[in-house]
């Protein structure tokens, strides 16, 4: 068994060896050396920790030291991601921060952003939550000894290797899909272990019906690989180099990228996220799901339609007509299982409204849906064509990721968090839940800041560029409309200040929580009703 | 293939196909034989923490 | 009998089912793409990229300025006199990868090959704001500073041959000389040059005499884009699709 896991690992490194030893560019010397680290590490600690010699017993119980990993990791990435985000909204706000430099200008710190908050925050708090959930509604413990940890850390490596790449102008310009051929080659490893690690754990389930939350997740790391190897496919101009050529070009290369792009939105940032909707909203409420026949539909409705939408980004460009109004068409009637999902979710708190004010972790998970709700119902009304024409290219699209990646994303992986937090240090109780009802407001007032702007600047923008004078000819320069944007990107950058204190917060509360600290406060109680005068 | 057949295919098989999809999905989603066992699934995240 | 339960309890099942509902919807949707005659125009002059243009796109790519500069201008009134020409599938047939962009930022540039000097590309690349006040783009003035390695440029002609880019190869063998001559206009080998890429302008980009700056290259790029089709000769309407 031992040479099963060392071989694998030790060809890592020297193939890490070659690649920095034969390299064409500065950053393939440097990968191929933290490829070669990296494998290095991975033996001595799979050696210390004899992690190959230990059996599972049925005395293990669950692996929520996997889950702990996750929880810490999923922190520290959130806070890397906003912070990148509140950075480049003040370059855009003030450019002379991006101080002319090659490695801190906008366009390098971009996908650094993107990449930090979807893949780094995003892919920590899913594996996280799909290695718990998993165990406990299979009630099985994690399938593997070291797969988990594989998992994990080459997760964290790929996050390392694609961030430090985009820093050092390694980019294939697809968007959400930059790290190049070789990064690529690295996360589809980790990510088959990591699909096989849940299917095995599946497997060994002693519930005979695999619970919907389950489902979502699988689509989720079943599709995701599908997108990322058919969107990735590239061929390197050399073995040894960073750069690639993607294999398709022009119109079928925007198709394929949008495809993914969109498809990114739906299930890594969609249905991942509705897992978790489905185990910790019921957990927190006490009530299982509202219809869990609902979930059903909502589930084969959902990702059948999303698969489609993907064309409603290139509407009135160059792709033909016919796959632009397949791609409206779709986009339009995702709105149904969309809602479907949400007042499933909403609805599983009818008869125990009342706990959301004695419960600000419920709170932050119904806010999550509330803007679950309004961004697929945004989502539909941008992707129609009419509607398309002025928001594409503007801000509002910015507006709509934000209030989706903001409100429901961050959100739903915040109340995901602080549910976890006491459980995986093996805590009684969090820190501070008045410290929770404080990330509450501070994130929510962040959103509505930030989303406010972006429809404001880009409706505007949108209305100066096609607005024409008397005389017929079009009234504004270009840089005018750049000019009037300026405001709303300091309203957006405060949002951005608000949001990211909200997750330092949360950040100091799950620390205190995994020393076992309990905040002095005033608790939250019941409030009785007030006798009718 | 020409833009033609692509369109005739759509109009037809594409149709059968989400309206059997769908069909299909709400049959086992709402069959009455399967109350029960949904009404159990739904009870799974608290049977054991 | 067809039974539900079934796959609620195989998860193989269920992998295979999720598997062919999301293929579908790719396949059906993308596939046509690649076989439709119709999906790209015919037009004439769209031309593989001269060496020196394919590493300023490789710039271009490199520093992100899609995220904030379109290259697809869309069919309306406005975008059409603003910008040109509403953009053509077939003028970005060899790009690997597309550029179009999903953020206008910066104006769209996919016709903005000719419209300013080099002389104003190379004061706007180092400083933006000297000329747009108003621009909150960043400066990039170490690509002036910067060589343009192209040592290898001619592997970077093979890889695009073999992802579809119809380079020859007396294009690749003379990648490397191609790519020099571009820079310098009273070079011989710029008839082989023009001869090779038909309408490849040879100037000294960036105004500096030494080695081949980074800064020649992307101005050699964005003075190409969008030059390439001759739209007085092409019919809209025959290629409506």
């Amino acid at each position: 068994m031992n040479w099963l896991i060392s071989f694998p690992i030790g060809l890592t490194g020297v193939i890490g060896l070659m690649l920095a030893a034969k390299a064409q560019d500065p950053a393939m010397y440097g990968h191929g050396l933290v490829f070669f680290v990296a494998a290095v590490a991975a033996i001595f600690c799979v050696i210390s920790r004899n992690l190959l010699a230990k059996k599972i017993s049925a005395e293990d119980g669950y692996n929520d030291e996997i889950v702990r990993a996750g929880l810490i990791a999923s922190t520290f990435w959130g806070i890397v991601g906003f912070s990148a985000g509140l950075f480049i909204a003040l370059q855009l706000a003030f450019p002379d921060l991006n101080f002319d430099t090659s490695v801190t200008n906008f366009g390098r710190l971009r996908p650094l952003h993107t990449s930090a908050v979807i893949f780094a925050f995003g892919g920590n708090v899913l594996i996280m939550t799909s290695f718990h959930v998993v165990q406990r509604t299979c009630r099985a413990r994690l399938a593997g000894n070291w797969s988990p940890w594989f998992v994990f850390w080459g997760y964290q490596l790929f996050i390392v290797l694609a961030a430090s790449g985009y820093v050092l102008g390694v980019t294939q310009s697809k968007e959400y899909a930059e790290p190049e051929w070789y990064v690529d080659i690295w996360l589809t490893i980790v990510w088959v272990v990591y699909l096989v690690v849940f299917m095995a754990t599946l497997a060994k389930r002693k519930e005979p019906h695999i619970y919907v939350a389950n489902w979502f997740y699988l689509a989720f790391i079943v599709t995701v690989a599908l997108l990322h190897l058919v969107n990735n496919a590239a061929v390197p101009v050399s073995f040894a180099g960073t750069k690639s050529y993607t294999l398709f070009a022009g119109v079928q290369d925007a198709l394929t990228q949008w495809w993914y792009g969109h498809n990114a939105v739906g299930f890594f940032l969609t249905a991942g996220f509705l897992g978790i909707m489905y185990y910790f909203i019921p957990k927190q409420a006490e009530r299982p799901i509202y219809s869990y026949r609902l979930s059903i539909v909502h589930f084969w409705s959902l990702i059948f339609l999303y698969i489609w939408a993907g064309p409603h980004h290139l509407l009135y460009t160059a792709l033909p007509d016919w796959a632009q109004t397949l791609g409206m068409t779709f986009s339009v009637m995702l709105w149904m299982p969309s809602w479907g999902g949400m007042i499933n979710g909403l609805m599983t708190l009818s008869g125990a409204w009342d706990k959301l004010r004695t419960d600000p972790i419920l709170r932050i998970m119904v806010l999550s849906l509330a803007f679950y709700g309004m961004s697929t119902f945004e989502g539909p009304l941008m992707a129609i064509k009419a509607v398309n024409a002025l928001s594409h290219y503007t801000d509002w699209t910015v507006g709509h990721v934000h209030s989706g990646a903001l409100g429901w994303v961050g959100m739903v992986s915040f109340g995901a968090i602080y549910f976890l937090a006491p459980r995986v240090f093996g805590q009684a109780q969090l820190y501070s839940l008045r410290l929770v009802s404080l990330h509450f407001w501070m994130a929510t007032f962040g959103i509505v800041f930030y989303a406010a702007a972006m429809w404001v600047s880009g409706i505007l923008q949108g209305l100066m560029w096609r607005a024409y004078d008397q005389l017929g000819f079009l009234e504004y320069s270009f840089a005018e409309t750049v000019e009037a944007m300026h405001p709303f990107y300091v309203i957006r950058a405060l949002g951005g200040v608000l949001f990211l204190g909200g997750a330092l917060v949360m950040a100091y509360n799950v620390y205190r929580t995994s020393r076992g600290d309990v905040r002095i406060e005033q608790p939250y109680t019941a409030v009785p009703q007030p006798a009718v005068a | 293939m020409n833009y033609e057949t692509l369109a005739h295919f759509a109009h037809t098989w594409g149709l059968v196909y989400l309206v059997v999809l769908f069909a299909g999905v709400l049959f086992y989603a709402l069959r009455p034989s399967a109350r029960a066992k949904f009404e159990d699934a739904a009870q799974i995240p608290f049977k054991e923490d | 009998m067809f039974d539900h339960g079934k796959i609620e309890r195989n998860s193989v099942l269920m992998l295979i089912g999720i598997l062919i509902v999301v293929s579908i919807g790719g396949l059906i949707e993308i596939a046509p793409l690649f076989y439709l005659e119709s999906s790209i125009e015919k037009v004439k002059g769209v031309r593989p990229y001269t060496p020196l243009e394919l590493a300023g796109r490789n710039i271009y790519v490199r520093e992100g300025c899609y995220n904030c500069h379109s290259q697809m201008i869309r069919p309306f009134r406005d975008e059409v006199e603003r910008y040109g020409h509403y953009s053509l599938a077939a003028e970005s047939m060899y790009d690997h990868p597309f550029q179009w962009g999903s953020k206008r930022t910066g104006p769209d540039l996919a016709r903005v090959g000719g419209k300013y000097s080099d002389e104003w590309h190379r004061t706007h690349l180092i400083r933006p704001r000297s000329l747009v006040p108003e621009s909150v783009m960043p400066g990039y003035p170490f690509l002036a500073k910067t060589a343009l390695p192209y040592g290898d440029i001619d592997g970077h002609l093979s890889a695009n041959r073999a992802v579809g880019v119809p380079y020859s190869d007396e294009m690749i063998a003379n990648a490397k000389a191609d790519l020099e001559a571009q820079l310098d206009p009273d070079s011989d080998g710029v008839d082989a040059l023009v001869k090779r890429y038909p309408g490849a302008k040879a100037r000294n980009f960036d105004l500096k005499v030494g080695p081949p700056s980074e800064l020649d290259a992307l101005i050699a790029y964005l003075q190409v884009l969008g030059t390439m089709v001759d739209f007085s000769a092409y019919k809209a309407e025959e290629n409506l699709r």
